[in-house]
Formats: structure tokens, sequence, C-alpha cells
């Protein structure tokens, strides 16, 4: 599917300018490489604080709505912004999380964690400091002087999360960063995910083809492509979840919904 | 031929419980047993040597003109007694050293250049696939015409010829790299400056390194035969006078200085480059070149136990 219609349903009515509170918004956007355009006319707002998770089969333009997010691929038309400022690049200000090795193999766990520092001028030894903190909070404290490859795929992943994380940035955009851990190792992940989120005020907008996945880490959660009609449309779910931590029935009623709309 | 088996012992055994590095390596594998065998190649070539020469073989080959091993050894240990023997080794690896270390930087900036901007790579890549097919050798007219004194047209001619190879190796890797690293980069507000030195440097190094190899050698190859042609003093051409005057021994100690030189030189390539990508994922079966990581200074054995449980982890996803 090389294109496809998305035409989402802003969860509230929105404004002429921009209200508080959103961090990153689409409008009208057209998303895809120069000749391959692979979504049009998307209109996305995902609020300051919130965890937006975009879930949707393969090829429907997930990681391709995260590359222009991330500035590195410009919108083909539409609006693309941060806080009101038009993104055209790669800023430290959104992280990207990768669902490949996206560690610098040559670099020590602590060494990967701490570039984002040293790219930003930060003294070497605050950001060695910056650095211990985070490799602690994600339970590498023990690892940090190996390299990549010297660690397990998870333990990568969690370096990679705080590599994104270290440089505070106001916006981290996450490529199924777990899609290729074990169901085990996955589960851990996400609820080392939540939980070091809360401590910051970090925007995520999440993707991934797990509607499990979707439902359990999403304060919203968007629908890409796929469905019979074609089009990707803005499942608004708040809080699943909380919901799917009280309610078993909830869940299954959520996760009923979000396959049909996929047409699955 | 049981002895070593008290060596395995001192392996720790806590570290690596029932993994691969607990079985013993095959007798041939350990390391004692490795530099015998290898001492024991050239011995035996240089007993082959001696016997063909001592009998005056002459079958197809003719052996009964060569010099033997003894006359060559003995003829050595005259030179290396005089001064115009080390002179000559001095000159010879200056140049050497000079060309190779202006090959390696331009070769590394040059193939990093066309690699990442299609505009150089449109300027210099026609002129210097013209170039590239050219013996060096054969630029000994062109650097007699150019270059003031023989001893810059030797350097040259040791440049071009270990130039091409780092620059070819450098721009394949420098196409191979992973994109993601680069844009994980950018995401981190990285600029071009900081994905040269960050991501594209380092990554591409292994490449790098497998040009710079062949470059030495090619290196020694054409600094001889420059020496050789157009040369006062050197290796190359001392070999060349001791030609002209039927001193065949001889001709044998500047063969064997050659050798011996080109071999230290491209090892010391070698384990530099080792030493700079220890980070490197290797198999157990390279055995020296995985025990040499960053946390394996203790020694060997202990290495080799200690990063056989973390493979095994790598593995898994």
């Amino acid at each position: 599917m090389s294109t496809s219609d998305v035409t989402t349903t802003p969860a509230a009515p929105v404004a002429e300018a921009a209200p508080p509170g959103v961090r990153l918004r689409l409008e009208d956007a057209a998303l895809g490489r120069p000749g391959a355009p692979v979504l049009h006319g998307l209109d996305l707002e995902v609020t300051s604080g919130d965890i937006l998770t975009v879930v949707g089969p393969s090829g429907c333009g997930k990681s391709t709505l995260l590359r222009t997010l991330a500035g590195l691929l410009p919108p083909l038309g539409g609006r693309v912004s941060q806080d009101g400022a038009p993104i055209t690049r790669p800023h430290a200000d959104r992280a990207l999380i990768f669902q490949e090795d996206a560690l610098l193999p040559w670099r020590t766990l602590r060494a990967n964690v701490e570039l984002p520092l040293a790219i930003r001028g930060v003294p070497r030894a605050e950001r060695r400091g910056r650095a211990e903190v985070w490799l602690e909070r994600v339970g590498l404290a023990e690892h940090s002087g190996r390299l990549p490859h010297r660690v397990s795929g998870g333990q990568r992943q969690r370096a990679q999360l705080a590599r994104a994380l270290v440089g505070e940035p106001r916006a981290v955009l996450m490529d199924e960063p777990f899609g290729a851990l074990d169901a085990q190792t996955r589960a851990g992940m996400q609820g080392l995910l939540v939980e070091v989120l809360r401590g910051t005020r970090a925007t995520v907008v999440f993707v991934t083809h797990d509607v499990d996945e979707a439902l359990f880490l999403g304060d919203r959660v968007v629908l890409l492509g796929g469905g019979a009609q074609g089009g990707g449309r803005v499942l608004d779910i708040p809080h699943p979840r909380e919901r799917a931590a009280h309610d078993a029935a909830a869940t299954v009623a959520l996760r009923r919904q979000v396959l049909e709309s996929l047409g699955m | 031929m049981n002895a070593p088996a008290p060596t395995v012992r001192p392996r720790p055994a806590p570290e690596a419980p029932g993994g691969p590095a607990a079985a013993p390596r095959p007798l041939l594998r350990r390391p004692w047993a490795r530099y015998t065998l290898r001492a024991g190649s050239l011995l035996a070539a240089l007993g082959l040597w001696q016997l063909l020469t001592a009998l005056d073989v002459n079958l197809w080959l003719r052996f009964a003109q060569f010099p033997s091993a003894t006359d060559v050894v003995r003829e050595f240990a005259d030179r290396l007694g005089t001064g115009a023997y080390w002179q000559d080794l001095t000159d010879s690896l200056s140049r050497i050293l000079t060309g190779f270390a202006l090959a390696a930087v331009l070769g590394v900036s040059v193939g990093t250049a066309i690699a990442r901007s299609p505009l150089v790579s449109d300027l210099l890549g026609p002129v210097l696939e013209v170039c590239r097919p050219i013996p060096a050798i054969a630029l000994v007219p062109v650097a007699i015409l150019m270059f003031p004194s023989n001893e810059q047209g030797i350097v040259f001619i040791t440049f071009t010829a270990a130039f091409f190879p780092v620059m070819v190796s450098t721009r394949h890797a420098v196409r191979a790299l992973a994109p993601v690293w680069e844009e994980a980069v950018l995401t981190m507000g990285g600029g071009r400056g900081r994905v040269l030195v960050s991501v594209v440097l380092p990554g591409a190094l292994p490449g790098i390194l497998g040009g710079l190899s062949v470059g030495i050698g090619v290196s020694w190859i054409c600094v001889i035969s420059a020496e050789m042609i157009s040369g006062a003093y050197g290796v190359g051409y001392r070999t060349w006078q001791d030609y002209t005057i039927v001193d065949y021994p001889g001709v044998f100690v500047g063969m064997t200085t050659i050798g011996v030189l080109g071999w230290l030189t491209s090892t010391a390539v070698e384990l530099a480059g080792r030493r700079l990508t220890q980070w490197l994922p290797r198999t157990e079966t390279t055995g020296r070149a995985a025990t040499t990581g960053r946390t394996a200074t203790t020694g060997r054995s202990g290495a080799t136990g200690r990063s056989a449980p973390v493979r095994k982890e790598a593995v898994a996803p």
C-alpha cells in the first residue's frame, strides 16, 4: 500500500492557533520520500506529556511519520511543527529511538549515553555523572563499561532509552523499540519505559505493530493505514493503561475495537 | 605429548560454568604450539634451501650456482657489522614511512570526501580512476620529470602505490556505513563535523585498515623497485648493485632484508589496526583478537573465560 488517506479526528476541537499543551502537530501533512508519498492529509496533535502510540501494519507509514517528526525527512506538504515552530531538521530536543541497534558499536554503553551531552558541549565530569544516573535508572549500572555487542539485545535497548532521555528532550520518538525483543524482555521493557517516563515530562510518540503494546503504553492510540476503508484514523482512547490495569473486560473490548478498525 | 594438560587449569572456572571456553583447546591451537609451528615453517624452508644448494641439485630447476643458506647467513652477518647496511635500511624505511603516511592521510581524506559528496565524486572520481590502473613503478619518468630530487620521486612513487588501495577501501567502507548511526547522531543535534568524527571515521576504520594493510605491502614493492631504477642508496639500490657485480649472496641479503622489513611493517599495521578496532565483535576461534578486548587486560586465559558467557548472551535477542 503506497498511499492511504488518513483523516484524523482530533480529540478536542482545534483552535486556529496551536493551543498551549500541544507539543507536536501535523496539519494536512503529506509524508514520504519525494516521489513516493506514503501518507497525506494527516492531521495529528500530541499533547505535551502524553504518550501517543501509533499502531498499524507494516508499510503503513509509521516509521515515515516518526522520521518526519524527528526532522530526518522533510514533509512533502502541509505543516509539521513542535511547539508551533516548523520542524525542518533534526534537533536534540526530539530524541529518536530506533528498532535496530543504533548504539555506536565502538563506544561503551556509558560513552554512548554520554554522546548527546558531549555533542551539546556538557563538561566531561558533568556528563559522566548524568550518564551514570540514567544508566542506573535503566538498570545498566554494572554494564556501563561494556561494548554494545557484549550485552544482550534488551540491554542495548535500555542503553538506547538512557541515551535518548539523558539530554532531557521535550519529545521522544520511538520506532518499534522493542520489536526485536522476546516476549518476556519486551514486557519488562514496557514496564521500565512507563516507570522511567514518569520521572520526565517528555512527550512520547511510540510506534508499534503490536496492538497490546499500543494499548498498554498509550494515553492515546492512533491507527494508521489498514482497514477495509483503506484509511487510517485516530482512535481516541483516553488512558488505556489505567483501564487495562483495572478492568480486563474493558481491555478486551478496546482490543477488539482496534483490531476491527485495522480490518483484522 | 600430554604434558600441556595442567596449563589448562588456571582458567577461572566460576566465570564460565560449562561455557564453551571450558573445553580444552586442540593441541595445535594452543599458543606455544602455534609459535612452534610458525618457527618450524620458516626453518623448514631454510633447510630445504640449504639442502638443494648443498647437493647442487640440477634437475629442471638449477641450484648449482645458487648461494646456499649458510653463504647468505655468513654474508648477512658481515653486512650487519657495516654502517652502509644500516644506512640503506634507514633510507628505505624513511622513504616508505613518509610515502605511506602521506598515502594514509590523503587516501582516507579523499576516499571519505568522494563517498560523502557527489560533487567531489564527480570532480575527482574520473581523474583518479584513470590514474588508478597505472602501476606506480611506471610513474618513474613522471617522478623524474616533476621532482627536483630522486628522493622526492621515490617517496612520490611509494605514496602513489599505497594511496589507491587506501582511498578505494575508505570509499567503500564509508559508503557501506549503516545510516542508522548517522541518523542517531543527527537526532542528538550533531552536525556534519560531529558525524564525521563520531560516526564516519570510526565506523569505516575496519575497512580503512584493510586498505592500509594492502597499501603498506604495495609500498614496499614500489619503494624497492624505485630504488633499483633511480635511487641512490636504500635496500633496493644495494640489492641491484650487488647483482650488477654478481655478488649473489649480497642479493639474497637484500631480498631477505626486504622480506623481514615488509613483514615487520605490515605486522605493525595489523597490530595497530587490531588495537584500534577492539570493539569489533570477533569469534572465539580468532583467539587472540577476542581476548584483546578492553576488559581483558588481565591475561589470556582469564579473558577468554570471561568473554565466553557474554558472547553467549549477545546471541540472545
